[in-house]
């Protein structure tokens, strides 16, 4: 537990519960990243105005950051394209079949207390520890 | 100016997850990896945004209708279903394998990294993807119906 920063996550978490509350009562919107982003993919749907606000606003984040001082570096990823790929897809798919992410479904709908967000987490959950479990500790990535 | 509402908590939920270093994938993997050197800071996170979302939905809850908007739109869906298990099965092995989901994708693209360019535009082909098969299937589902009202 080499790494534990309750502290900083703490506060980090209750910036993130308080901007999906701001949202909800603002807009009457849930701060579910994955619907709010692929609604910018429907051609037809026409309440992009907000989501593009809220998206520009998380992309600024760490520009502003960077202007105060505290530059965020480039996240480490996987050297294997393929790998990036297959992910990227995974996750967009499986968040729109599952019908949210993390944010969604992980702060919202549990905030919510909606089953359905509880059941999505547990299982994303689950699957994500085990697919790090593979690849870390019996692929030895 | 209503546009300014969903502008700020765009760059709060972003300073949120800078803060608490969930913007990073090695963070979030290193929570996900309980079986190396475990780091339970994203359950803090959670933990934390919980403790402050469900008492304030809660007051949004008693409240008419939002500040900006006529309604609230919420998801009206509560059952258990297969699309529900299926899909956050899938989004999990993909979470798992690079440490990032959608929000910290996004913010990352200020980066400018190339890795982060590749796995949003791969994020977006696999949401397009899920919203044409769906519309293939309601059309196709449309169509048997009329086929049998018309056999009928």
């Amino acid at each position: 537990m080499a790494d534990f920063t309750p502290v900083s996550a703490a506060i980090g978490g209750a910036l993130i519960g308080f901007s999906a509350v701001l949202l909800l009562l603002s807009t009457g919107r849930i701060a579910g990243v994955s619907g709010i982003f692929s609604g910018l993919l429907n051609l037809r749907s026409e309440d992009k105005g907000w989501r593009i606000a809220f998206i520009a606003g998380l992309i600024l984040a760490p520009v502003i950051a960077d202007l105060i001082g505290y530059g965020m570096s480039p996240p480490k990823l996987p050297s294997s394209w393929a790998v990036i790929v297959v992910a990227g897809l995974l996750v967009g798919f499986g968040s729109r079949l599952g019908g949210g992410c993390t944010s969604g479904h992980g702060i919202c709908g549990i905030g919510r207390l909606s089953p359905r967000s509880v059941a999505a987490t547990v299982i994303f959950m689950v699957t994500a520890i085990i697919t790090v479990a593979i690849t870390r500790h019996v692929l030895g990535g | 100016m209503w546009i300014i509402a969903p502008l700020l908590c765009g760059l709060i939920f972003g300073a949120g997850l800078l803060i608490s270093g969930m913007v990073q994938p090695t963070k979030v993997l290193a929570f996900l990896d309980i079986f190396g050197a475990w780091d339970p800071s994203l359950a803090v996170v959670m933990v934390a945004a919980l403790a402050v979302s469900v008492p304030g939905f809660m007051l949004a809850g008693r409240r008419e209708r939002p500040w900006l908007a006529g309604q609230y739109f919420l998801p009206g869906k509560s059952e258990i279903d297969l699309p529900l298990i299926t899909g956050a099965g899938l989004f999990g092995i993909g979470w798992g394998l690079v440490g990032l989901c959608p929000g910290p994708a996004l913010e990352s693209l200020a980066t400018l990294s190339l890795g982060v360019v590749v796995f949003v535009v791969a994020m977006a082909a696999g949401m397009i993807t899920h919203d044409a098969w769906q519309q293939a299937r309601l059309t196709a589902q449309r169509e048997r119906l009329l086929v049998s009202a018309t056999d009928g």
